[in-house]
């Protein structure tokens, strides 16, 4: 058993309901093979950085996982049948991050004070961040009070 | 002749000007993440290349570390390959 990092792209005319029933197929695909989710983020409807097979956005979602071979394997398998995935990218990782992923306080930061692209390079305050709920999609609430620390 | 001699090596070097330390080192460093796009695109040129660590100052370690974590995010269209 291995800790792996898996971020798959959902198609972007795919309704999130069922982007939530595809990131549960794959779960249990791991688990019925005898593994585990460790985490389970969901970046939103995000803009690609360039066409992937002619779509310009595309829902993104990030598993830790902890499998075996066969089952990553055919984990991967099942993914890459799937039309509804543009894409998708399985790595080894060491150890499981706590708490959320920086992609998640990043979408945090641009969602309430919007337009203020700031620079800081400070992101001492990763760990003591309250982890949000799954749906951090749906207007995540400005949270100012936990930002204070870590200047 | 001397004093033209002092200026062209202010030149080559200028005075007081070390060699900048590595982004990656130190203690409170960032971590080199693929995930976090706003942090990689530190390292990349306009045309989105990767910056070579001889103008970036990123230690040879921290480099390898960087450019793989830039094409993870390259190939997840986290970011562009190419700006044009």
């Amino acid at each position: 058993m291995r800790l792996y990092e898996s971020v798959f792209i959902a198609r972007q005319d795919v309704s999130t309901q069922l982007v939530e029933s595809l990131t549960k197929d794959f779960s249990a695909i791991i688990e019925n093979g005898g593994g585990k989710i460790h985490k389970h983020e969901y970046w939103g409807l995000r803009a690609l950085a360039y066409r992937v097979k002619k779509n310009r956005k595309g829902h993104y979602v990030m598993l830790n996982i902890e499998a075996d071979n066969d089952t990553l394997r055919e984990y991967e398998r099942i993914m890459g049948l799937n039309e509804d995935i543009l894409r998708f990218m399985n790595i080894s990782i060491d150890e499981v991050e706590e708490g959320p992923s920086v992609m998640m306080q990043a979408q945090k930061a641009e969602r309430s004070p919007r337009g203020e692209r700031s620079d800081r390079s400070d992101r001492g305050d990763r760990d003591n961040k309250p982890a949000p709920a799954q749906e951090a999609a749906s207007e995540a609430p400005v949270e100012t009070a936990t930002k204070a620390d870590g200047e | 002749m001397t004093k033209l001699e002092i200026t062209r090596s202010a030149v080559r070097r200028p005075q007081g000007r070390r060699r900048k330390s590595c982004p990656f080192s130190g203690p409170n460093a960032p971590h080199i993440d693929y995930k976090d796009v706003k942090l990689l695109t530190r390292f990349t040129s306009e045309r989105g290349k990767i910056v070579p660590s001889r103008i970036s100052a990123v230690s040879a370690k921290k480099q390898r570390e960087l450019s793989t974590a830039i094409k993870r995010a390259r190939y997840l269209a986290l970011m562009p390959y190419v700006i044009s």
